[in-house]
């Protein structure tokens, strides 16, 4: 199965020239009961052989308990994008339409390190003194 | 979305999760989810619609300790 036409996979790959740090995808998959773990591993595998700056790391959702722990992964296809360190960037379902223009862009992000935001929007964000836990939904269109 | 992410970036203490609505209907009920985006934060605020970065900010900060 190959869900990148040539046409997307040259695009991507031309984004991708831009990547500075190396980029790890981890993603959590398990066999049953995941309508779209299939699709999801497929695409990320099929993206991340497009820069040698881009690595995927896959986990099983049951068996890899350790490392569900460790990101704090509650459902899949759950993917994680993580650099230098990992910032606490995650998608749940299949990244695919504009969630894949999303992930791209994360990963250029994850991959410079720093973000465009205004400086005095991170000064407020760097003062933060509690946890917070963002969910943003959003569908694929 | 990308703000979220972004602010997740810059924070150590921030946690972005995109979530795909159509997957996962027993969250899209939880949360009373009806359009996209919405964006929950810390279980107890919701912010609807895509935002400018300083009105998102004010949001996403008024989250309560967990």
């Amino acid at each position: 199965m190959v869900l990148f036409s040539e046409r997307d996979r040259r695009e991507t790959q031309d984004r991708l020239k831009d990547l500075e740090s190396p980029v790890k995808l981890i993603t959590f998959t398990q066999e049953q009961e995941c309508p779209t773990c299939r699709e999801t591993g497929q695409l990320l595998r099929e993206l991340s052989e497009l820069s040698e700056k881009l690595s995927l790391e896959v986990y099983d959702f049951q068996l890899d308990t350790a490392q569900v722990t460790r990101y704090q992964i509650d459902k899949i296809p759950a993917t994680v994008v993580t650099g230098a360190k990992d910032y606490g960037i995650r998608f749940y379902g299949l990244p695919s339409g504009y969630e894949f223009a999303t992930l791209l862009e994360d990963i250029l992000l994850v991959s410079r390190g720093r973000s465009a935001l205004r400086p005095e929007t991170i000064e407020r964000l760097r003062a933060l003194d509690r946890p917070l836990h963002l969910q943003v939904f959003v569908t694929p269109t | 979305m990308r703000l979220a992410h972004a602010f997740a970036l810059e924070s150590d203490l921030i946690r972005a999760d995109m979530v795909e609505a159509t997957e996962f209907p027993h969250l899209v009920q939880r949360y009373g989810v009806r359009g996209v985006p919405r964006t929950v934060v810390n279980e107890a605020v919701f912010i609807d619609g895509a935002l400018p970065e300083d009105v998102y900010l004010a949001h996403v900060l008024e989250g309560p300790s967990p």
